[in-house]
């Protein structure tokens, strides 16, 4: 049973290897870029294993920031995990705490929308099942993502800027999201995060991320339960 | 230049860091059932979350200093048309496509 939800995990995330890959190139090679050593270059993809943070963290490093600064941000930005790791609790929460660490370790954008999305669209899994499925999935993101680093930290400069490697993460997270927007309130939370992203531009990078996201949630949440009302009323 | 004691200060406290934030929740609560309200919002967080993420990456993008730039919005539009209509392959294929094809056919846009 387990094995085939790991496996199943392996296959469901296989089409995210297509921005996976160039996406981690890139940082490896714009590390190596800002001066940063080999060993450097893996040290922070192995310890953070979270690309957008890593981009900020490195930016921000090279522009002199000091090292409070340049942490905090990063932090903020990966801040948003606090929420997947909330949302996770309900379907893999049950497992041993050595398991639960590990699963922290990898809770990456792709593991958490890809294993969400198939618990909620099969809620006959067993909770062995979820934990297989989970660990299937990051068992073929997570090496490519350490890989794929170092090759990009060898070639360096061999990857033209003309490619736009930098937008394979967004175009990652809408081919995350699109499934997703699966009934009315999921597209209403989406509408609500995208439109308070834009009114809380001006925030702190990841500030204005964990806002619009939490307005998202609540909105969502609420179209659940006026629908819900709603058809109470009618019945 | 980045010093080496910077760099692994940051890098060290900034795994710690990510490691906490992922294993709050998860860690500490682990088995235990949640209240209904909570249950209710956790369900919006990825569809959230992530349309959050994108939407300052796709209108004010770093790579053009924060211009907005018309070949990655008709980009981030093909992803996700793609991705509702058709598949998640469709939308990572669809969405890279579009803008080397726009690319292609405005070299100076």
């Amino acid at each position: 049973m387990g094995r085939a939800a790991f496996w199943q995990g392996y296959r469901d995330c296989a089409p995210f290897l297509v921005v996976v890959v160039p996406f981690a190139m890139l940082f490896g090679a714009v590390a190596r870029d800002a001066g940063l050593d080999l060993l450097q270059v893996m040290a922070m993809s192995v310890l953070v294993i979270a690309g957008a943070s890593q981009f900020t963290a490195l930016t921000l490093l090279q522009d002199q920031a000091p090292v409070f600064v340049a942490l905090m941000a990063a932090l903020a930005v990966n801040l948003r995990m606090a929420l997947y790791s909330a949302a996770l609790v309900p379907h893999v929460g049950h497992a041993g705490l050595g398991a639960r660490a590990l699963m922290s370790y990898l809770m990456v954008d792709q593991a958490f929308a890809v294993a969400v999305k198939t618990y909620e669209e099969r809620p006959q899994m067993t909770p062995g099942e979820k934990v297989a499925y989970y660990f299937g999935v990051m068992m073929l993101i997570c090496p490519v993502w350490y890989g794929c680093t170092l090759l990009g930290a060898l070639v360096g400069r061999a990857i033209p800027p003309e490619l736009s490697l930098d937008f394979a993460a967004p175009i990652c997270f809408i081919a995350l999201t699109a499934p997703l927007l699966r009934s009315l309130p999921h597209v209403v939370a989406a509408l609500a995060a995208v439109l308070a992203a834009i009114g809380f531009h001006g925030f702190p990078a990841g500030l204005g991320l964990i806002s619009a996201a939490l307005v998202g949630i609540v909105a969502g949440a609420q179209a659940e339960l006026w629908l819900g009302r709603r058809a109470r009323g009618r019945a | 230049m980045i010093s080496d004691a910077a760099f692994w200060t940051l890098t060290v406290l900034l795994g710690l860091g990510t490691f906490l934030i992922r294993f709050s929740f998860l860690g500490l609560l682990g088995g235990r059932p949640l209240p209904g309200w909570l249950l209710l919002h956790l369900k919006y967080v990825g569809v959230a979350v992530l349309p959050a993420l994108v939407t300052p990456m796709v209108l004010w993008p770093a790579a053009t200093g924060g211009e907005t730039d018309p070949a990655r919005l008709v980009a981030a539009l093909a992803a996700l048309v793609a991705g509702l209509r058709l598949s998640v392959v469709a939308a990572l294929i669809g969405g890279m496509g579009a803008l080397y094809l726009w690319h292609f056919l405005f070299p100076t846009l």
